[in-house]
């Protein structure tokens, strides 16, 4: 019981002392989707090293991360989050629409539809490529298994759907009946589903299942970095997405914690020659044309369609394939 | 547990007035903090069902992909219950009745499921049964997957169901009087008689609830699940997952008519538990 009395003790002023510590800076959370850790972790010691710079005030940035439509859906049952970064637009605009925290024209707020970074999709194979997958179409190959996490709630899985969807659409030249029979094949071959891409990477490289993992580039990057080149192998198909991660602030939440000025210098020193180059060195593709021509040769040509050339637009994307009873619930609910 | 059996006699004797004070008081404090703690809550999903007209309602929690996520959940879970009803009496069994070294850690081991976050649960049972694991690996060649199908549900469901019999039964059987059962040698049972004619049905009652506490925590069970189950549509989903998936695509009125529908389920399978049990008891209490 001394004991017990003692820890509750200890946790209260603990728990005041972390509080007075808050208390005394500036806070912002961003709340963000699930492969950016590791660009967030060091781009928020750049950011909080340039805010001091610049004003002199020291403050405090929170980040969290998780399935981006889980992160979104939390956003909107109130999590205060001063900025969003998100893994695609559609997400923002559940937030807008639903809670009201976001004006409806927030994608014009920033520069390049509010996309500091872009990236791509990739395949992820192991080393020497034992089943041989150059491109999409061996995805749909008996035997191989592919490994993606859910569309329905994972951001990264929908930019991984419509890459294969744009490449079908290509294929058969136009013809969705059989776009749609590519991607029935397609999702046959893949035995597990995850919620969100960072689950999928772990079962895919730790646990050593499927042949082939569907992935963010930067996410494949930081596989190879982590675990070792000697293990696997990037693959980049003929043709793929080009993803639009968006940012944005939270108004409502960033006026009602007096930090708007804050949160709008985040995201826009995300823009700078330094928030670029941290997007490199976490293998985001950087939107500045300058950097992006200085490190051109870490990043391999890939031709690149938008979402709104195979699907018109996020809405009508999210309403064809991935709403319910859409394409996608069709694949598994007619076998 | 043996305590139960003088309250229920009493039950029995009528509507009396009880001579215990402070019925009205203690019976206000238990109405309101089961509706702060349980109605309130609960009710709040059927508000939110109201969203749906009727005909949206019946398709969402009727759609094939849903259906198929309730036969799974429920399967699954009345398979891990059951399996864990007969090993989970064993393992009370053992620990009750023989002397061994080790009794007391093995003791603790039978709690542990109980405190581990389920999620760690799920992350370790997978790292075993996955095709690289300590057991999958031997599974596998033998064409028997575990991890990411059905059978992984099964698997986890077992293992977070396990200490709710064995806590159930375990004090039942320490209170069996030995002269009871020294009473049936003596008129000349066998050993199996003893246990068909004695033992068991002494147990048998709190078998029942050990079985429903296990089954009703498999409905529920997330955590450890979705980690082991693949999660593929028609096949590995469970309804609590389908639940999660519908929020993160904002769709909360749907959310919510299919936790309506588990809700319903549950009570309705837990009622014929408890009424079942009810019958037992009586029977027991009168022989």
């Amino acid at each position: 019981m001394k004991f017990n009395t003692g820890l509750t003790a200890g946790l209260l002023i603990l728990g005041l002392v972390c509080t007075r510590h808050a208390l005394a800076e500036q806070t912002i959370l961003n709340v963000s989707y699930d492969p950016t850790r590791e660009l967030y972790e060091e781009y928020n010691r750049e950011f909080i090293r340039h805010w001091q710079e610049k004003t002199g005030e020291k403050i405090t940035v929170r980040q969290s991360h998780g399935g981006s439509g889980k992160q979104a859906r939390a956003v909107i049952d109130g999590i205060p989050a001063d900025v969003v970064t998100l893994a695609l637009a559609h997400d923002i605009d559940a937030i807008s629409k639903q809670s009201g925290l976001i004006p409806a024209d927030w994608q014009q707020h920033l520069p390049n539809n509010s996309s500091p970074y872009l990236s791509t999709i990739v395949l992820l194979v192991r080393k020497d490529n034992p089943k041989g997958i150059r491109d999409w179409d061996d995805l749909i190959k008996p035997g191989v298994a592919v490994i993606t996490p859910n569309p329905k709630t994972s951001g990264g899985a929908r930019w991984n759907y419509l890459a294969a969807w744009g490449f079908a659409l290509k294929k058969y030249e136009g013809d969705e009946a059989k776009a749609q029979a590519f991607l029935t094949r397609l999702y046959r071959n893949v035995p597990i589903l995850d919620s969100g891409a960072r689950g999928s990477t772990i079962n895919f490289i730790q646990r050593g299942i499927g042949d082939v993992l569907i992935s963010w580039e930067n996410e494949a990057f930081l596989a190879l970095r982590e675990y070792g080149q000697e293990k696997f192998e990037i693959i980049i198909p003929s043709i793929s997405i080009l993803a639009e991660p968006p940012v944005t602030i939270v108004d409502k939440n960033a006026d009602k914690h007096g930090v708007r000025n804050i949160a709008r210098a985040y995201l826009e020193h995300l823009y700078s020659k330094a928030g670029q180059e941290i997007a490199v060195r976490n293998f985001y593709r950087p939107s500045d044309p300058e950097i992006a021509r200085k490190y051109a040769h870490q990043f391999p040509t890939v031709n690149l369609f938008t979402v709104n050339e195979v699907a018109g637009n996020w809405q009508l994307a999210q309403h064809i394939h991935f709403s319910d009873g859409g394409l996608f619930d069709k694949i598994y609910e007619y076998q | 547990m043996s305590n139960h059996k003088y309250h229920s006699g009493k039950h029995h004797s009528g509507k009396r007035h009880s001579v215990l004070p402070g019925f009205n008081l203690a019976l206000g404090f238990t109405l309101l903090y089961l509706s702060l703690i349980v109605l309130i809550p609960l009710s709040a999903a059927f508000i939110h069902t109201a969203q749906l007209t009727w005909p949206e309602f019946w398709n969402t929690v009727t759609a094939p992909r849903v259906v198929a996520s309730y036969r799974l959940t429920f399967g699954a879970s009345l398979a891990a219950a059951t399996v864990n009803a007969w090993f989970g009496l064993l393992v009370a069994w053992v620990l009750v009745r023989y002397p061994f070294p080790g009794k007391r850690l093995v003791d603790a081991l039978i709690d542990l499921p109980f405190a581990l976050p389920t999620s760690v649960a799920g992350i370790t049972l997978t790292a075993i049964y996955a095709g690289n694991g300590w057991l999958g690996q031997y599974l596998e060649p033998l064409g028997i997957r575990v991890a990411f199908t059905p059978a992984g549900v099964f698997v986890a469901l077992t293992f977070i169901g396990l200490p709710f019999v064995v806590r159930t039964v375990q004090p039942v059987l320490e209170d069996i009087e030995k002269e009871l059962e020294e009473a049936a040698a003596m008129l000349g049972a066998t050993r199996w008689q003893t246990f068909r004619y004695i033992i068991f049905p002494a147990v048998l009652p709190a078998l029942t609830t050990g079985f429903a506490l296990a089954f009703a925590r498999a409905i529920g069970e997330y955590g450890s699940v979705i980690f082991i189950a693949g999660n593929i549509p028609m096949v590995s989903e469970i309804t609590p997952l389908l639940i999660i998936t519908k929020l993160e695509q904002y769709d909360y009125a749907g959310a919510t008519a299919i936790a309506v529908v588990m809700l319903v389920i549950s009570f309705i399978l837990l009622l014929i538990i408890n009424l079942l049990q009810w019958q037992v008891r009586r029977r027991s209490t009168k022989a």
